[in-house]
């Protein structure tokens, strides 16, 4: 008998048995609803190039992953997302986290600072210092930085529609410690098109927000070269509901339009791509997970080569920072948290993430506390020390079933990226509530499901506790914060020089209404410590705000 | 026959996370009710004052920021002094054991932690609102 | 039957102009029945036939925005407001989802303004039964003119052309060929069309479709001739213009006298309504005609009596006034 012939009897027997076993009365599809075989094997994989849908690590199509060496060169920067209180406040959590082991800094605003209010604004009342670090000005900037050696760590900022102000503020900390901007590295998130998809923390209309976006990639370009200008971001997308493929093709969407934003402000596609970074989720479905960010990677190559013709090779490069997923954690039997978060985590490193944060398991209920933000942190040390999935790079290539998975992920985001050309776009299909409408609809649908019992959840629909009764510390924010802060920023306007400080803002405000780039007056605005709301005070009079849309 | 429900589902204040408000919007929905949805960004005065406008019987809102304490005393001592404190007021979000006992005790008639199924939510205000008869 | 309401205390607080009783008497005037009759009876001398405008037009066309928008207008020119906006209940669940609100925004703390969203309640004609209830009852609260959102139409959703003095039908490029499909229907009650979302490149070919086909249109001597306007809710154009059409027309109407006459055959269609109403819920009730029928059918379902013939039968069984069961509300 041939080979062939082997083969198919073989394989004729185990679909027979197939058959003929038992099955479960479940669903075997992914978290996002994709239907998974029982088996995948070698057809999966015949038509597979490895130079071409492959490549190896650090080369053209990067699937394998962005650098050569990945972790045995370099373990991926752990990062957690912190912040409350007043910047004092925050500082300290730094300071605790950094002699943990962590190699990063990532910076968590107030809703107040993320919506571009001063702390003493109406709009900010009970809002001040509650989910973020409440930053009103650059001294609160120098207070968050204190004993950080800005030449020394990158930060993170998770900051959109005023992320100009925040980096403004940032550079001007450093400027002030003796660190020039060239030596800064660091990301502001300043991804505003998924603020209109998912996270809605906009404040101006589409268009001045792109503009301030391409002011500031020419600026960094110029002055602050190590800067990730845009931390371009499926997280969001994902958190409010989306399927797997729906994140990778909404986050890349998003991408691209920003490519094509730079090169139609005139940019050269090498010289501002190379800074553009990207933020995944990382899920439940472990193989799905990977499978994602594995096709993020080979789309971005292939696209950036041969649709927008960059040559530089850091152009091709999707990195990315992964967070693990938030609303999958249960307020039910919390510690069951840092279970869900290891596997996802787990998932980040396998699918050769750059940078990761890991979750605490109390976060369905508050901001991290310190023991809970330390088990998370050495959650990641334990996957990068003690499980050894860093000595190989992507260990998991070559898997029939991880390499029909990539290929299938990268098939459901290429019919997502016809759908928005027809639609006219990225910024048109916003307008008509495309993106928005697909995520509520699998949002809802999800909940249907693990209403339906067809998901489970352990410890909520299905292994709960009855009468439980959630016993652990958690944290809590002052109210002073918020009377304490009001003080600050009216002693930090009194002070100031405000006859310079008026001069600035205006300045801003014919800036703005011109087409000069915005960085450097916003520089010189935080120089003179303007706070955050008068500067985009300012800006609102030119730009207008945002409404929301009616999609529902 | 039962007589149709109301409901006012809001997010007050900054946060923009929306997911869940609409997912109970949609649910009440198809639980027969009718939902006024007021968006995103609400103070506490607008939500009041749709709630009174729409004579909504019972006002649902949605808060992940932590801004729980302040937004939803503002919004019932609001309803007070409109003279429409009869509208109930129950809510969801990221809100402390703790803090959902004092909400309670203030008047709050229902917290919903996270993971709650939303056919409890439309059974919790179909019986608050079944008539007598 | 006493009402659950406290009716008269609610009249009273109402004429004292407050906002919550007026929202109450809403509510009881959406659910029918005698209370509503009751409610209406009381209210309906304080009407001073309010100035209706109904916007209309397909799902997606913008109507909120720009009755938004003209409401702010209208507002300064000190119009005391009241906004009606009208989703569609669900088939299924009898729910509904109204997010209207979500684009008055601008008007909320707006005192003189009042907005309130109605769902369809299984109603086809693009408006809620109870819609025009509503308008008079905030003619009688003091507004002066009142904005009717419909729901978003195809074909049939016309009943707006009823019940307001200026309708304004708001359309967008992508309607395409859903214009074909709507000239039968819309081209009919349209007083003003809005070409909305005029910043997208087929907005201006679009707007000279409707154009053309209003060329077509019969319109007797010295009547009205639809007009079109572009307008952007994005970039805030030509809402100016759609204010000053809406103020043209209302003025041709008042001089022509076609206020009154509307507003006459409002009331008369109110009244032929109502009467079919409780004329149906009679014959529902009457309990003979309801035994003979299902008595009678067997004799239809054998092929041995034409259904036509056994209705003459029943139509003389049917005396108003002289039923056999008690009337019972809806």
């Amino acid at each position: 008998m041939t080979d062939r012939k082997r083969f198919e009897e073989a394989e004729g027997k185990y679909y027979d048995a197939l058959d003929d076993g038992d099955v479960q009365d479940l669903e075997f599809t992914t978290v996002s609803g994709e239907p998974v075989d029982p088996l995948y094997g070698p057809e999966d994989t015949a038509d597979l190039d490895y130079l071409d849908d492959l490549g190896f690590p650090g080369q053209y199509p990067y699937t394998r992953g962005v650098y050569p060496t990945m972790y045995r060169g370099r373990l991926w920067t752990m990062r957690q997302f912190a912040g409350f209180g007043t910047a004092r406040d925050t500082n300290e959590r730094y300071h605790y986290l950094l002699e943990h082991g962590q190699t990063g800094i990532s910076v968590a605003f107030d809703m107040p600072t993320i919506m571009g209010y001063d702390s003493d604004h109406g709009r900010s009342e009970g809002e001040v210092g509650r989910c973020g670090v409440a930053i009103d000005s650059l001294r609160d900037m120098d207070i968050l930085f204190e004993g950080i050696d800005l030449s020394r760590i990158t930060t993170s900022m998770t900051i959109n529609a005023p992320a100009s102000i925040l980096l403004a503020f940032y550079l001007c900390a450093g400027e002030k410690k003796g660190t020039p901007f060239d030596r800064m590295g660091g990301t502001i998130q300043n991804d505003i098109l998924k603020e209109y998809i998912a996270q809605k923390s906009w404040i101006f209309p589409p268009e001045p927000s792109m503009r301030i976006i391409t002011d500031i990639l020419a600026f960094c370009s110029d002055h602050v070269p190590r800067w990730n200008t845009i931390s371009i971001s499926g997280y969001h997308i994902r958190e409010a509901g989306s399927t797997a493929a729906q994140e990778l093709a909404f986050t890349l969407a998003d991408g691209f339009a920003y490519v094509e934003a730079g090169i139609a402000a005139g940019l050269d596609v090498d010289v501002f791509a190379p800074r553009l970074s990207f933020f995944f989720n990382a899920h439940l479905d472990f193989f799905e997970e990977i499978a994602k960010y594995r096709a993020a990677r080979r789309i971005w190559a292939k696209r950036m080569k041969e649709k927008y013709g960059a040559r530089d090779e850091r152009s091709l490069l999707l990195r990315f920072h992964t967070q693990t997923a938030g609303c999958t954690l249960t307020a039910q039997q919390p510690e069951n948290n840092i279970v869900r978060t290891a596997f996802q985590a787990m998932s980040a490193v396998l699918g050769g993430t750059q940078s990761l944060h890991t979750n605490s398991m109390d976060e369905t209920l508050a901001l991290p506390s310190e023991k809970a933000v330390m088990i998370a942190l050495r959650t990641q040390q334990m996957i990068a020390c003690e499980t050894g999935v860093i000595n190989s790079a992507d260990p998991l290539a070559g898997s029939y079933f991880m390499e029909a998975r990539t290929r299938e992920m990268e098939e459901k985001a290429e019919v997502y990226f016809r759908r928005i050309e027809e639609l006219g776009g990225v910024v048109k299909a916003i307008e008509q509530g495309f993106f928005q409408k697909e995520i509520g609809r699998a949002a809802y649908e999800y909940q249907k499901a693990v209403e339906a019992g067809k998901k489970i959840i352990v410890g909520l629909n299905a292994f709960g506790i009855e009468g439980e009764q959630i016993d652990i510390p958690l944290l809590k924010i002052d109210p002073q914060v918020e009377t304490h802060q009001r003080e600050s920023v009216r002693k930090v306007r009194e002070a100031r020089d405000n006859d310079k400080a008026a001069r600035e803002l205006e300045r801003l405000r014919a800036a703005a209404a011109g087409n000069d780039n915005l960085m450097p007056v916003i520089l010189d605005c935080a120089r003179c410590y303007c706070t955050e709301g008068e500067i985009i005070g300012e800006l609102k009079k030119i730009f207008g705000e945002y409404r929301e849309p009616l999609f529902l | 026959m039962a007589r149709m429900i109301r409901v006012l589902v809001a997010k007050p204040g900054l946060d923009g996370h929306d997911r869940g408000a609409k997912v109970v919007a949609n649910a009440l929905k198809d639980a027969g009710m009718e939902i006024i949805y007021t968006g995103l960004h609400q103070t506490p005065e607008m939500i009041a004052e749709s709630a009174v406008q729409e004579d909504v019987d019972i006002i649902g809102l949605s808060i992940l920021s932590g801004a729980h304490m302040t937004m939803f005393p503002r919004v019932m001592e609001l309803l007070k002094e409109k003279g429409a404190d009869h509208i109930v007021v129950f809510g969801g979000g990221i809100i402390p054991a703790e803090d959902v006992e004092k909400l309670e005790s203030m008047g709050v008639a229902r917290i919903f932690g996270p993971g709650t199924n939303t056919g409890d939510i439309a059974a919790f205000i179909r019986n608050r609102f079944s008539d007598p008869e | 039957m006493s009402s659950r309401y406290d009716i008269d205390g609610l009249l009273a607080r109402f004429r004292e102009g407050r906002v919550a009783a007026a929202a109450r008497l809403i509510t009881i005037l959406e659910n029918g029945g005698e209370d509503a009759e009751k409610v209406f009876d009381a209210i309906f001398s304080g009407t001073r036939n309010a100035y209706r405008v109904g916007f209309t037009g397909p799902p997606g066309a913008g109507k909120s925005s720009l009755v938004s928008r003209l409401a702010v207008k209208f507002r300064k020119e000190g119009g005391k407001l009241g906004i009606i906006a009208i989703d569609p209940t669900s088939p299924f669940s009898g729910g509904a989802l109204l997010g209207d609100r979500i684009r008055m925004q601008p008007l909320w703390d707006d005192p003189e303004v009042f907005v309130r969203s109605l769902a369809s309640r299984g109603s086809l004609g693009g408006i809620s039964k109870c819609t025009d209830e509503v308008c008079d009852l905030m003619d009688a609260f003091g507004k002066n003119m009142i904005m009717i959102e419909t729901v978003g139409v195809g074909q049939s959703e016309l009943e707006i052309a009823e019940k307001a003095h200026t309708v304004v039908v708001i359309l967008v490029p992508e309607s395409g060929d859903g214009i074909q499909a709507m000239k039968a229907g819309l081209m009919e009650i349209g007083d003003i069309f809005v070409m909305n979302k005029s910043d997208h490149r087929d907005a201006e070919m679009a707007a000279m479709e409707i154009e053309d086909s209003i060329k077509l249109k019969n319109v007797p001597e010295g009547g009205w001739r639809p007009v079109v306007v572009l307008t952007s809710a994005k970039e805030e154009t030509g809402i100016d213009d759609l204010a000053g059409l809406i103020r043209r027309h209302r003025k041709f109407l008042e001089e022509n006298d076609l206020m009154s006459l509307k507003r006459r055959k409002i009331l008369f269609s109110r009244v032929r309504d109502a009467l079919m109403d409780r004329m149906e819920r009679r014959l529902r009730n009457n309990g003979k005609v309801g035994r003979v029928l299902s008595e009678r059918m067997e004799d239809v379902y054998a092929g041995r009596l034409s259904p036509y013939r056994l209705v003459r039968e029943l139509d003389g069984m049917v005396i108003i006034g002289n039923d056999d069961g008690p009337m019972h509300g809806e």
